[in-house]
Formats: structure tokens, sequence, C-alpha cells
């Protein structure tokens, strides 16, 4: 670890602004800057990621590190600034992770096969609207991978969870409901990812609250899936 | 003023059926020559941009059979900026039987756009409307519903008619993620080649014909050559010239620049939208803005001080008789909910006066206390609270007790590559799709349309256009010692080199802030013959400086973030000049675009059909002293005639 | 982990009410852990209903056990470097310290064992005077003992507390209502396991039981 000095931080400032401003100083006096993910900067894209102070997205609920501001620490703090720590995360740079091994989870059955042209008239399959709701709840998972971070297991069952739900629980995604849930499970396995013991990290740091009740959801589906497959 | 440029022959869409205009998208598809299935897996198109557009072109052509290779600089296409639409996406689906119609919507999107938009574009974006609600819901996308189980819709920015659909207020996340999953299955399958953390940056022309690109890997810095037989442009816009702006942070106008300096025309560069509603800057640190959704202005009320001197007392201290509401004041009639580009503007003209509160006196205040005292604090919580909770979040400031701050802020770029009606720009193979074009919306945008396009043109345009263009090939494959493929790959080498050899001592990030002030001031929510051409010569010094003075730290063969950010902030000084040469040439205001000294005597927009009813492509001038060719597309309207907006 | 866990807390709460006997004196007691021997008779010959109730105790401690190795080595391979910081607890103590307290629990197992069936450890140590072996045991005197049995019983306690919910979760239980249901009811079966096990010692110390 190495310790920086940043002086004259507006407490309006976001944590990646900070950043910046470290950066800024540290380019002109001719050192390395530092590398971070970042894109949006308004908490939907999923792209920033540390872990501060030991908390994955800092110590603010439901909040991505882009949307944390300096006026949630004190003047003179020393702030630990890690990157996401997993084998299936492998850090590119300084607090850049690698995150493919979630698109490979969602290439595993993350989806409901509807190629273009061939979709029925919309109001053909009404949803219950409790069922749109909570599907949509665990649609707002940003895939940034605090959950995996915060894990005692590097699990990242509560990703996996929030698309096995959000699809399971509309129509549309009855049909792959079984090979969804098998094929998800198998590629979290196979990229790495450790096993869930329901410690409940995960959904304290997740910065759009995905309920961990899902998990439950993903048990109960994996259970009938693997009853089905016979 | 042909100091700045120099104007070539007119162009025309030819692409475009004429006749009867509801069929014209039918006969179109039916004109178009089609590829043999077996074929097409011989046939590989190159997808730069994962958004919307991007997402749904990519899995669209990879299940019709082609072999598609993607691009993003983000780490994963999930992460496109679309996903950050809050609002919704319209349709004409007619569900709530209040009237609406494809043709409505048609009529609508072409007056919003301030009669500056081609009128076939529209009409079919408007009949494709329909099939994308269709499209993703069979995709799982969680839209919002009502207790029957069926579809909701909500009305937005200005019409009538009810024919939103949304998902809370993230829509944009929603159909990414739909589009994002159906790329990722295809990925799966192998008909998707995935090079996520690449970045395109430069166009690879073989005998006319786009035939591939160069870019770099992020991560190594490796620089490669990638061929296709046609490439698709779904890069998304250029807001972040302003430097700041509710785009993310790594949006750029490279791919499309790069496009443009190899013969690709730039059509309205100068249209911008400025959105109203966004929370102001909060000192020097600012590194981008965000947006709260404008349905704040239903119920919040917009004042500032009367008097400059007030603006630093709390809000709370200044007596009701010391306020202005002044859009209650000038537009009695629509009041606080006159339109984004009317509401910008009149928020820059009291700041101007000095009445702007808040850091830098760059903000108004939309508050909330009257409708808390009609409604109760219950109510309006449950209307705007994750609105309030973001507010607060972002400021440390609690809007039930103090009056929210907001300033207009730089959201939409209706300006882009020129594309005829089959998408494709004036160079052959090249594709371009979404916001990175100029298609569909005319000087202003409507709210909910911008997810419209996007997906209009990704899952059901581009496949059948670009299936017409590709029925020619396989095209002769281009060997990789090509005189085009090693001058496009040594130009982008010697770019990056030139950057980390300047090691002068200022930041990319400084230059960048600079140009954004000169923009937002002097190209911003108005302009001036005087502001532009001030700020061209302001443009071209700054330009001048930073490739003299510009510090880029480490190397090319690693992650190099200041690097990246070079090779964009390099382009985006380019483009400046453009929008503002554009901006002076245009001398009349339409839409996004508000000259000063084209406005009624009440101080409205006024446009002059006459002389400015055509889109403005310019063409890129080579060598030093070149100035940009425009050219002309006059623009016919056969079914919305032209007619003045008033909010009086 | 579920299932083999679930085995093993049905033990603990029939073990705990067999326990309880103890307040009966010492004739009910002995009485008591006669009968254990004889469950099953006539059908099955005297000790073997213990015996098979040992087996499929033991291969479900060693179920639970492999499963929780597993699970541990997966940890830490998918997290082969560690945070510098040392993460937060946010969500629960007993669901962090179950590997810790895992262990501690094996440990006290195998001594309680060698305490109170083999008798190897026991001050009193006379197969049959179960009452006096307990009594003995629990002296003041050996106030170490009592110590250790507490400690134990507590980990006891954490792990069930998390064990139990997880164990739910794992199975299926998937609402938020249910997870409130779940943990309070966790949280509850632990207290009372907890305090049953402790009443014995604690009687005894307090000369309930002597």
């Amino acid at each position: 670890m190495v310790t920086y000095d940043v002086k004259d931080i507006s407490p309006d400032a976001s944590f990646l602004e900070m950043l910046d401003v470290l950066n800024e100083k540290l380019i002109l006096d001719g050192d390395d800057p530092i590398a971070f993910d970042h894109d949006c900067r308004e908490g939907i894209c999923g792209m920033c990621s540390m872990v501060i102070d030991g908390v994955a997205h800092g110590p603010e609920k439901a909040t991505t590190t882009c949307q944390l501001h300096m006026r949630h620490f004190s003047d003179g703090d020393v702030i630990d600034v890690e990157p996401w720590r997993a084998a299936a995360f492998p850090v590119i740079k300084d607090l850049v992770v690698d995150r493919t091994a979630f698109d490979k989870i969602i290439q595993a059955g993350g989806y409901i096969t509807a190629p273009t042209g061939a979709a029925p008239e919309a109001h053909a399959t009404p949803v219950p609207k409790k069922d749109a709701d909570l599907a949509f709840e665990a649609a707002t998972c940003i895939g940034c991978g605090a959950c995996v971070a915060a894990c005692p297991n590097g699990s990242s069952m509560l990703f996996t969870a929030a698309k096995v739900a959000h699809l399971g629980l509309m129509p549309q995604g009855q049909p792959e409901r079984d090979t969804r849930v098998i094929d998800m499970l198998q590629a979290q396995d196979d990229a790495g990812f450790g096993g869930c013991t329901n410690m409940g990290e995960c959904a304290q740091v997740c910065p759009k609250g995905i309920p961990l009740h899902l998990i439950g959801r993903l048990n109960s589906d994996y259970r009938k899936a693997l009853r089905n497959k016979g | 003023m042909t100091e700045f440029w120099t104007e070539g022959d007119p162009i025309a869409d030819t692409a475009a059926p004429d006749g009867p205009i509801e069929t014209r998208w039918e006969r179109r598809k039916f004109s178009a020559k089609l590829v043999n299935p077996a074929n097409r897996r011989k046939l590989t198109v190159i997808v730069v941009g994962t958004g919307l557009a991007g997402g749904s072109a990519a899995a669209t052509l990879a299940e019709a059979g082609y072999h598609v290779k993607s691009y993003c600089y983000q780490d994963s296409p999930r992460r496109a900026h679309s996903i950050a639409a809050q609002g919704g996406i319209n349709a004409a689906k007619n569900y709530r039987n209040d009237g609406d119609s494809i043709y409505r919507l048609f009529y609508d999107t072409v007056k919003g756009g301030d009669f500056r938009a081609r009128e076939s574009n529209v009409y079919r974006l408007a009949s494709v409307s329909v099939n994308i609600i269709d499209q993703c819901v069979a995709q799982g996308v969680p839209f919002a519903r009502e207790y029957g189980g069926l579809l909701d819709n909500r009305s937005f920015g200005g019409t009538q008619v009810s024919r939103t659909f949304y998902a809370r207020g993230q829509t944009g996340q929603q159909l990414l993620l739909g589009a994002y999953q159906a790329m990722e299955r295809q990925i799966g399958l192998g008909n998707i080649e995935m090079n996520a953390r690449h970045e395109m940056l430069e166009l690879i022309i073989v005998d006319g014909k786009a035939r591939g690109i160069v870019v770099r890997d992020m991560i190594t810095g490796e620089i490669t050559t990638e061929m296709a037989d046609a490439v698709v442009l779904a890069s998304g816009g250029y807001g972040n010239v302003f430097f700041l702006s509710t785009n993310a942070k790594g949006c750029n106008v490279t791919a499309s620049w790069r496009a443009h300096r190899k013969g690709a025309l730039f059509a309205n560069p100068c249209y911008t939208q400025i959105h109203p509603t966004c929370i102001p800057e909060s000192g020097t640190h600012q590194s981008k803005l965000t947006l709260m959704s404008e349905s704040l202005r239903n119920d919040g009320r917009v004042w500032v001080p009367k008097r400059a001197e007030d603006c630093k007392k709390p809000a709370g201290e200044i007596a009701e008789e010391d306020r202005d509401y002044y859009l209650e004041r000038i537009y009695p009639s629509f009041g606080n909910l006159v339109p984004r580009d009317i509401a910008s503007r009149a928020a820059k003209n009291v700041c101007d006066e000095g009445r702007g509160v808040g850091p830098g006196g760059l903000g108004v205040y939309l508050d909330f206390a009257d409708a808390i005292k009609r409604l109760g604090r219950k109510a309006v919580e449950a209307k705007y609270g994750n609105l309030f909770e973001m507010y607060q979040r972002i400021t440390g400031e609690d809007p039930y007790e103090t009056p929210m701050r907001i300033y207009p802020a730089v959201h939409y770029t209706m300006g882009g590559l020129w594309v005829d009606y089959d998408l494709q720009s004036t160079i052959p193979g090249l594709f371009v799709v979404g916001e990175a074009n100029f298609s569909d919306h005319g000087a202003n945008r409507l709210g909910a349309s911008a997810l419209m396009q996007g997906l209009g043109d990704g899952y059901f345009v581009l496949p059948t256009t670009l299936g017409n263009y590709l029925a020619a090939g396989p095209f002769e494959k281009v060997a990789p010692d090509h005189e085009a493929v090693v001058e496009a790959r040594k130009a982008v080498e010697d770019r990056i080199a030139k950057f980390l050899s300047i090691n002068g001592d200022r930041t990319v990030d400084s230059f960048h802030r600079e140009l954004g002030h000169i923009m937002w001031e002097y190209c911003g929510m108005e302009r001036t013959e005087e502001g532009l051409t001030k700020a061209i010569g302001l443009i071209r010094s700054l330009r001048e400086e930073f490739w003299t003075r510009v510090k880029v730290p480490g190397h090319g063969e690693q992650l190099n973030q200041n690097l990246e950010k070079a090779g964009r902030v390099a382009d985006f000084f380019e483009l400046a000049e453009l929008m503002c040469i554009d901006a002076l040439h245009r001398r009349e205001s339409c839409g996004g675009h508000f000259r000063a000294e084209s406005q009624t005597p009440d101080g409205e927009a006024l446009r002059h059909d006459d002389q400015f009813s055509y889109v403005a492509a310019w063409e890129y001038a080579t060598g030093e002293a070149a100035k940009p060719i425009l050219h002309k597309e006059q623009l016919e309207f056969e079914y919305v005639h032209p007619s003045t907006r008033s909010y009086k | 982990m579920a299932v083999t866990g679930i085995l093993l807390v049905l033990f603990l709460f029939v073990h705990m009410i067999g326990n309880l006997k103890i307040f009966f004196g010492a004739e009910t007691f002995d009485h008591y852990a006669h009968w254990l021997r004889t469950i099953g008779s006539p059908l099955l010959p005297d000790g073997w209903y213990l015996w098979i109730q040992r087996g499929v105790l033991t291969f479900a401690v060693v179920g639970h056990i492999v499963a929780a190795t597993i699970l541990a080595k997966r940890a830490r391979q998918a997290r082969p470097v560690k945070y510098a910081h040392r993460p937060k607890v946010q969500a629960s103590y007993a669901a962090r310290t179950m590997r810790w307290g895992g262990v501690i629990i094996l440990l006290f197992v195998i001594y309680h064992i060698l305490d109170l069936t083999t008798l190897n450890l026991n001050p009193h140590g006379v197969h049959g005077e179960v009452y006096r072996n307990v009594a003995e045991d629990f002296a003041p005197s050996r106030w170490y003992v009592t110590l250790f049995y507490t400690l134990s019983i507590v980990a006891v306690g954490f792990h069930l507390r998390h064990g139990l919910w997880s164990a739910v979760r794992t199975l299926g239980q998937q609402t938020a209502k249910g997870e409130w249901i779940a943990r309070v009811s966790a949280l509850v079966i632990s207290v009372v396991l907890v305090v049953g096990y402790l009443s014995v010692p604690f009687a005894v110390l307090a000369g309930l039981v002597d």
C-alpha cells in the first residue's frame, strides 16, 4: 500500500473526483497516476469498484463509489482503498479488475431466447404486477461485483440469483427456467467464484439493495431443476 | 461568412423511396436485396459500441447468421451509457385508447424536432416503435405494469397522449440489459466475437469501401487492424465536448470523428440538447453533471431572488415578495412546464443577470414548499422520493427543507454522422446507428425518443438495410499489408507516439475542462456571431497549446487512461471547431440551437424556414488551412407543415 | 451442509431434553441413561439402536465437515489475495464465525465424548452412574471445565443462529417475510438450546444438582 496526501478537497466532491484531483497532482509531479474504473458517475453503469476502508463502495449504504461524497469523511482521515479482491476478478492495474467472469455467467443462461422479429404482441401475456415489480427489483443489479468483493467466500451468488429471479419471474422466462439456473451455477463455479454460505455481506454492500432472499429463490429453482432433469 | 467554410454541392438521400409515406419502409424492405442464409456466415460485420443501438444490432445480425465483431471501451457491453436513460421509451401502441397512432407519433416527433428532421426517417421510426415494445417484452424486460398485468404508460414531455413505456426511473438500464443478454447469448454461441476494453482509433477504407478499423487493446496497448465486410458505428453522442455533461466520462466522438476525417459527412453538429433540471456544479472538482427527471417541474416552482444582492442569503430568508418566479412570470400559460430549451435558456438568462444561486451563482431554485403545503409531505415523497434522495446524496442538502438548486446541462446531441435512409454514411459500407447518426430528431429530441431510435435502428432498420449492402459481398479479402491498412495503423501509432513525446506541463483534463468552458460559454444555450467567432479563435489557440504542452504520463503498452483521454480530447478540439462553424453558419434559432440574432421581439426562437430548412452536412477538408465544406440536404415537408411553437 | 446440519440439530434437541432430566434427580436421570441403551428392544438387541444413532450422527458430522472443508477451500481459492484493510463485518458475526466456531465445537465434542461417554477424562468415571459423573464433572473446583463447556455451548448457539437460518435458505426459503421468520426462529431455537444446555452445569455450580 502506498499513502498519498490529498489537499484541499471540497466536501461536495465525490470520492472519484477526489481521486481525479490526486491524479492531476501525480501527473504534474511526474508520478504514475492511479488507474481506476469509472464511467457514468451516476451510480448506474456499475463500472466503479473500490473497497474503501474494508467495505465495498465505502461506508454509505446503497451507494456506488461514484456517488460517495467526501463529506462522509473527516479532514485528516487516512482512507484505505483497495481493488475488488477475488480470483475470478484478476487485477489489471491498481484498482482496475477484470470482471469478464460476470459476462460468462450471463452467457451461460442469463437471457430469454427471443430472436428479433419473432416476438408476439406485447399484451399477449399479462404479467401480474407483483411479479413484474419483484422481477424489476432483481433486474436493477448493475453487475458491479461488490457482492463478490464483500463475500468472505468470494461467491457471486447474489449476482446470479438476481438474474435467475428476474427472468424466472417473467412468464417469458419459464421455458428456459431449469436449464438457466443449472447452467448459470455451473458457469459461476467454473469461473472460480466461491460457494455461498448465506453470510449476507453481499446484500449489505449492494448499491442497488438487491435482496438476499433472491438467493433462496435460486436454491429452490435449482432443486426443482435438478428434480425435473431426473 | 466564408472565412470559416466553403460550400459544396448539395446532397440528397437517394435511398428513401418516395410515394405514400405509410408504405415507404415496406417498399424499401421489399426492394432490398437479400443475403442467402448460407452466405451470411461468410460475411463479417464490425459493430463499434454496445449501447442500445450497437447491442441490439450486434445481437440481431448475429441471430441472422452474420459473423459479428463487437467493440466497446467499457469492461463489459452492459455498461454503455444507454444504461443511464431514466424516463422511458415511446411507442405508438395506443394502449390507452387516447387517440395515439403511428401518424401522431410521427407528427409529434417532426414538430418536436422543430422541422429539421427527415419525414421518411421519422415515419419509419414511429412505425417500428410498436415492434420494439413487443421485442423487449419477449426478452423479459420488466416494464411497469398495471394491476391487471398489462403494460403501464405515462405521458412525457409536452405530448397529449400517454405513450411512454417505462421501468421506474431505469428504463434505459432495463432495455440495455435486454439487448446485452441477447448479445451475450450470441457470444456464448460463438456468433459474436466480443472485444471489451478496446477502442476504435481509425477507420480503414479500401477501394472506397469501409473495410475495417484500427483498435487499441486498452489493457495491453496492442494496436491491431480488424477487417470486415462492413463497419457499423454505434458509438453514441459527443456531449462530452463540453467536459461537463450528463454523459458518462468515457463517451467520446473519436470513432465518428475518425470516420469523418476519412470522408463521412458530419451533419448538424451544433444541435445540442441542454436539459434544464440537472444538479448544479459544486466546485472546480466537478467531473460530470447528474440529471434529475423533468417530472420535478410538475410540482416544483422555479425562482431566483429579485435582487442580485439577495443571492448569498439562505433561501428561507428571502421573503415571498422578493422572489421572482420567472417562468410563471414570462410564460403565464405554461409556467414551470415550458419545454426543455426554453426552461434552460431562461435559467441562463437570470444567472447572467447575476441572480443565480449556489456556488458560482450558477443555479436557480426549484421549490417544493408549495407542493408540500398543498399535497402534504407524504404525497410529495411518494411521487419524488427517489429523486429527492438522489439530490440529497449528491448535495448534502434536504430538499424537503430547503429548495433544490438546479441548472441546465448538456444532455444529448442531435447531430452526428450523416446517413441516408439505409443508415449508410457517405462512405459505402459504413453504417451509423443510434445517437451517433443525425437522422431522426432534427434540431431537438423529444423525451423518451432516444431509446426508441437506438433500438429501432439496431433491431429493425439496420439488419434489413445492411443486408442490402452485403448482398454484393463477401468482398475481396484485404491483405494485412494492404497499403490502406498499413497506413491507418501507422497513423494510429504515430499519434500515440506524439502524445507520449510532448511531455509538457499541463494535464489532458485541464485542456478538456478549458475547452468545455469555451463551448459552454459560446456554443451553449445561446449563440451569437461574435461569440462563435471568438470561440473558434480560442479553440484554435488552445488546440495549438494542447499539442505542445500536454503531458501524458506512462507508455503505450499498458493500461494508460490518460493516453486514452488525450486521443479523445484531441478529436474533441476538432469537433468543437466544426460545431462552432455550424452554429455560426445557421443564422436562425431552431430546437437546441438558439442564435441571439434570430429571435422574436419578445425573445422567442425564430426559425427561417426559407433559408435554413436543410441538413447541414459537413465534409472534412484536409490540410492546415482547409475550411470544412458545407453540403446541404434540402428538407421536404409533405405531411407535417412547419409551424411556430408558442408557449406564452 | 443444510441436511447434515438439520440432523445434528435434531439430535441436539433430543440430547438437551435428556439432559434436563437431571433436574428430576439421580434415579430418573440414571434410568433415562439406561433406557437409551434399550431403545428398539426387543426388535433390536440392547445398545444396537444407540450404535445406529451414533453411526448416523458420525455420518452427519463427517458429511458436515467435508462439505464445510470444501466450501472453506473454495473460499480460499476464490480470494487468493486478502484485503489489507480487514473487511468490516456488516451482516452478522454469527455468520462470519461459522468456521472457527465449527472447529471449537468439534474439539469440544471430542472432549465431551471422552469426558461423559467413554469417561476417560471424567473425575468420577463410573459407567451407569451418570448423575454423579455429571455432578462431579462440573464441581466448582473444576471451574475450567465449566468455562470450556460454557464457551463451547455459546459457540454452538452462534453456530446454530446462522446455521439454522442458512439451512432453511439453502433449502429454498425465498421471501423477505419468511427470511425474518427464519432468522427469528433460528435465534429463539439457539437461545433455548444454549439455556437448556447451560442450565445443567450452572445448576451444579449453584448446588441445585449435587
